[in-house]
């Protein structure tokens, strides 16, 4: 996280020795095919434990057939508030979307 | 996900003009009915709010689990007893649900659960009614999660993102819990008369409960407005009682049984359901922690989390032990 990021954000941080075990995030894939997607997040201290632990609260219904773990002091995440600035560059961009193109409206299979 | 972290390192000017900013950012993603997530910038009392209210919400669903645990090894079969361990195992899953959510806030679980064993925290009122027969299992399912229901489906929408989607997860569970309360209120009110009479007994006893559990009225209920507001809440506390009350006026017929409220009607005037007049003397009781077993449900978590403390110790030596034979063999 860089500098900005930390300034402009007003989450205050947690006690220091508050945590006994660390934060994992859990990403769960519900079907062959799909992408893992983020289910929430729990405490463990280790990951197996954590892999335990997080089929145990977001797999009891046959949510998933693939569970990852992280850290979640291993995420890096873009600033909230630079929102404007960093995700600027596909403002104006129209002509990336096939909508853009409307001239070729009627021809087949195009 | 919870990423927590620091402002710091900004002069006091930048970051007054930081807040100036967030708080426009804010008010317009709450007035186009967007979502806040953890690390944007928002109020403190917005913060200070939903870290109070999701907090309270989880310490309900653990101290939840207690009045129903206290049947598993007395449920009249052995489906029934899967059941039953399945829903409170359901509930320990909402409370986790909800200290996850709690903590994308800045507030620690450790913190909270501290509170909730030293007595400092609140947690619903209901939970501190006694279950002495098993019709009491039919009658929690079917008043208390169904009043839960109605109280949480808008709270899927609610304006902080985690909270909205911690209760996206609970309320799909919850409607099993519901349903297998009905089924043991129906299949006691078709049973003896004793039995008919235990299932009456049991909603006799919990229907004004279920009802309070919608909070105070609303010309009492201080935090509702900003909370609406805010697009927290969605509706107010008599409305979403109310329509608790209309469900239920149809669902005990199916029963055979009757409501203890002979004032029920539906008001064409307001459009909404009526009911006699709730004892809220009652209610501020139990809440101030004067309820037939406040002091038994807090004894018994108190207890629970001492005596898994050397679970915790163990886990915590384990993976530490683990973690040294890694980095040895990673040296060698
Ligand atoms: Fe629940
Ligand atoms: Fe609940
Ligand atoms: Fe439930």
């Amino acid at each position: 996280m860089n500098e900005q990021d930390k300034a402009s954000s007003t989450t205050p941080a947690p006690e220091p020795g508050a945590h006994r075990w660390p934060l994992w995030e859990v990403f769960v894939r519900s079907n062959r095919g799909l992408s893992h997607v983020h289910a929430g997040s729990l405490h463990a201290p280790d990951a197996s434990m954590a892999l335990r632990n997080a089929r145990d609260l977001y797999t009891r219904r046959n949510e998933g057939v693939s569970i990852w773990v992280v850290p979640a002091d291993a995420i890096a995440a873009s600033d909230p508030d630079a929102k404007g600035a960093f995700f600027e560059s596909p403002q104006g961009k129209d002509y990336r979307h096939a909508t853009y193109y409307t001239k070729s409206e009627g021809v087949k299979h195009l | 996900m919870a990423q927590n972290v620091q402002s710091g390192g900004v002069s006091t000017h930048e970051q007054s003009e930081l807040d100036a900013a967030g708080a426009e950012n804010f008010d317009a993603i709450i007035a186009r009915d967007s979502r806040i997530e953890p690390r944007d910038w928002m109020p403190e009392a917005y913060r200070r709010s939903l870290v109070r209210q999701i907090s309270q919400h989880a310490h309900s669903e653990i101290i939840g689990m207690q009045p129903e645990a206290n049947w598993i090894t007395r449920a009249p079969s052995l489906k029934r007893k899967s059941i039953l361990m399945a829903k409170v195992q359901d509930e320990a899953g909402h409370g986790l649900y909800l200290y996850s959510a709690a903590e994308t806030l800045g507030t620690s679980r450790d913190e909270m659960m501290d509170a909730l064993v030293a007595g400092k925290a609140r947690y619903s009122s209901i939970f501190n009614y006694p279950t002495p027969t098993w019709a009491d299992m039919g009658a929690i399912g079917w008043m208390v999660d169904g009043a839960a229901i109605c109280n949480q489906v808008p709270l899927c929408r609610a304006s902080y993102g985690p909270y909205g989607r911690a209760m996206v997860r609970v309320c799909k569970e919850e409607s099993f819990h519901q349903r297998q309360g009905f089924e043991i209120l129906l299949e006691l009110a078709n049973g003896t008369p004793e039995q008919k009479e235990m299932a009456q007994d049991a909603v006799n006893r919990w229907y004004a409960p279920s009802l309070m559990m919608f909070g105070p009225p609303d010309d009492d209920s201080p935090n509702s407005k900003q909370s609406m507001a805010w697009n927290i809440k969605r509706f107010s506390n008599d409305e979403l009682r109310s329509r608790f009350v209309g469900m239920m006026v149809e669902q005990v017929k199916v029963l055979g049984l009757t409501l203890p409220d002979t004032q029920i009607r539906f008001n064409e005037a307001t459009k909404k359901w009526d009911h006699a007049p709730l004892d809220w003397e009652e209610f501020k009781e139990v809440l101030a922690g004067r309820g037939p077993c406040n002091a038994q449900r807090l004894e018994r978590r108190r207890s629970a989390h001492e005596e898994g403390a050397w679970v915790r110790e163990a886990a915590t030596a384990y993976a530490e032990k683990q973690a040294a034979k890694n980095a040895q063999k990673v040296a060698a």
